[in-house]
């Protein structure tokens, strides 16, 4: 893999509440590479959202920022807006969940599709047009000229999440950040999604986080994956590596309650109990209260995320290999 | 096999036909909207007579032989005379009322129209910016507004009237800079919701700034309640403008509004009721007709409707 593009180092964002602070990313680290797909996986609340919303500089209003986030020499968190704007569009992208909603409905795809083009490229409106129906024709959208004079209402979901992927792609990002980019859409139009992401990713070498709950999703198109649970990275590694040899019981639990076509006589095993409160997380590891695998230490010491291995790194007390039998138990 | 039935060339003469059937235009909410209004009858033909009304207002005075300032001394206070060209009959001081109510209603829509316009302009703008900054800059703004609602509004329009007292047209630029405020509500409460909608945080994460996005993102979708917010207004104008002549502060002779006519009959009705039943039915057609286009507007925009 090339050379890395994002360094993010002690990464965490805290809410402040009325009375109180949520800790919804704490201490996180990890490298992204020019040209390789990172899965960033976790339950809803693990922090996974925040985490690249807070290096995008999209918090809500109450949430607080601190740590690294390196883009080449430039600290994206420290960055002021006006300073973070001519990155965001231009070297960062974001996709966001819902086609939907995601598009402004009183202008023509047209007209947001150049507003990125003639904001950060400087662009004339008639080269930016140009520039536009050719990325439209790009991700796969039929007669791109008549669609580029539509308006949103009048594409189908499919075809919008086309023309977000499209906007994204426009000024050539380093890094899109994908934030569960084909949950709102049906499952035929998933895998045509995610073809599109890994051929174009491929094409402008863009770095690419698919942030995602999908592990199907994940092993179709990720190099390496961050397992994340109550704001903390507990495992992470080559796709291969986490789904063949699971080191962390909470990885292995998400694999479990994965369905597989070739295996269709086991029974699904979710993992018991839910997602912890992040204004009151459980003393020591914060997976404990669900956890197969637990013995005392996991009730008062908090396991640091520790490498092994080439790449990999997990926090965990419980060394022996994990079994599938034991964590079913 | 494609020469046998020649199956090709219908396709391709087909597939022309469909390219060419199909222009490439994309038809916007607001359009649809449009559509739906002029389906609805009455706001279709409340249309039909404001512009009707318009047109006679401000293109009727070249035809008809009476200028409004003009005094017919062989004809004060006397009913429709058509040989005379008093279609309307004439005034307490000799003036044509046809003419005079033409001129009114000029300048009742003119006053209308203008201060509609500066209120909408700031309410949207002063709305717009304290929605989307919101917290603290909200707050200052609103309270603003609020401290401005709790004062008496006719205070303000007596100091206007003594300032602009000359001038209809910039009392009425006056009068839009008080009437803002109830669009500045609106636009806030709308703006609050549009910015947490996923497009908004898109453009964000596209590096637009703040004002870009009211510009682009925010003030487009806001067309359905001010346009419905707008047609209310404007007869609401209409109805102050007639009611600060009533009070003599509005239009100054010789020049007259709808208002001013109607007031200044309304003391004859019985021995002249030509002088206050001909503008009275112009200002009644044009308040019901702009109720019900805002009416027809509103259903129009209604987002459940689709």
């Amino acid at each position: 893999m090339g050379e890395p593009v994002l360094v993010v180092e002690d990464l965490s964002v805290t809410f402040a509440l009325r009375d109180s602070e949520v800790r919804a990313v704490k201490d996180l680290h990890f490298s992204l590479s020019a040209g390789e797909t990172l899965a960033v996986v976790g339950e809803s609340g693990s922090g996974k959202s925040q985490a690249f919303l807070s290096i995008m500089g999209l918090l809500a209003r109450n949430g607080r920022t601190t740590g690294r986030a390196m883009f080449g020499d430039v600290n994206l968190i420290d960055l002021e807006r006006r300073a973070l704007d001519l990155h965001r569009g231009r070297d960062l992208a974001m996709i966001f969940q819902d086609p939907m909603t995601s598009l402004n409905p009183t202008l023509k795809v047209r007209t947001q599709l150049t507003e990125v083009l003639v904001r950060h490229r400087g662009m004339d409106e008639q080269q930016a047009i140009k520039e536009a129906i050719e990325m439209l024709e790009r991700v796969g959208i039929p007669e791109p000229t008549k669609r580029a004079n539509a308006y949103p209402h009048e594409l189908s979901g499919g075809m919008r999440q086309r023309v977000m992927i499209a906007m994204a792609l426009l000024c050539r990002p380093k890094i899109l950040i994908a934030d569960e980019p084909t949950t709102a859409l049906d499952v035929t139009v998933q895998a045509q999604m995610l073809q599109l992401f890994k051929d174009l990713t491929n094409d402008f070498g863009t770095a690419l986080v698919l942030i995602t709950h999908d592990l199907g999703v994940v092993a179709g198109i990720a190099d390496r994956m961050i397992v994340m649970y109550g704001g903390r990275c507990v495992e992470s590694g080559s796709v291969d590596a986490l789904f063949y040899d699971p080191r962390h019981p909470y990885t292995l639990g998400l694999l479990n309650s994965t369905p597989h076509v070739e295996d269709r006589a086991r029974r699904l095993n979710p993992i018991t109990g839910s997602p912890p409160n992040l204004e009151n997380l459980p003393k020591g590891c914060a997976f404990h209260p669900r956890c197969a695998f637990r013995f005392e230490r996991c009730f008062s010491e908090r396991p640091e995320l520790v490498s092994f291995d080439s790449g990999r790194a997990k926090a965990c007390h419980y060394q022996d290999e994990l079994t599938y039998e034991e964590s079913a138990a | 096999m494609a020469g046998i039935t020649s199956k090709d060339l219908v396709l391709t003469r087909y597939a022309e036909a469909l390219g060419q059937a199909t222009p490439t235009k994309g038809r916007s909410l607001t359009q649809d909207a449009l559509g739906r209004l002029v389906r609805n009858r009455a706001a279709l033909a409340s249309i039909i007579l404001i512009i009707l009304i318009g047109l006679i207002a401000f293109i009727g005075p070249y035809f008809v032989p009476w200028d409004f300032s003009k005094v017919d001394w062989s004809a004060i206070r006397k009913p429709p005379d058509w040989a005379k060209g008093h279609y309307f009959g004439t005034d307490v001081n000799g003036r044509d009322v046809l003419s005079r109510m033409m001129q009114g209603t000029q300048m009742s829509l003119t006053v209308a129209f203008v201060a509609t316009f500066v209120s909408v302009t700031i309410g949207i703008t002063y709305g717009a910016i304290a929605g989307y900054f919101g917290g603290r800059i909200d707050g200052l703004m609103m309270r603003f507004v609020d401290v401005m609602y709790a004062m008496p509004y006719i205070l303000f329009v007596i100091i206007l009237v003594v300032i602009f007292g000359r001038s209809p047209v910039l009392l009425f630029v006056g009068i839009g800079c008080l009437e803002w405020l109830t669009m500045a509500r609106i636009v806030r409460g709308q703006t609050l919701a549009l910015k947490e909608r996923e497009f908004v945080e898109a453009a964000r994460a596209g590096g637009a700034g703040p004002l870009a996005i009211i510009r682009r993102h925010v003030v487009p979708n806001l067309t359905g309640p001010v346009v419905i917010y707008a047609t209310l207004t404007i007869p609401e104008i209409i109805i102050t403008e007639s009611f600060l002549s009533y009070l003599g502060l509005g239009v100054q002779e010789p020049r007259t509004s709808l208002g001013t006519l109607i007031s200044q009959s309304a003391s004859a009705v019985e021995s002249q009721p030509w002088l206050l039943l001909y503008p009275a039915a112009v200002l009644i057609t044009l308040l019901l007709s702009f109720t019900y286009i805002g009416d027809g507007l509103r259903d129009a925009f209604d987002p459940k409707d689709r």
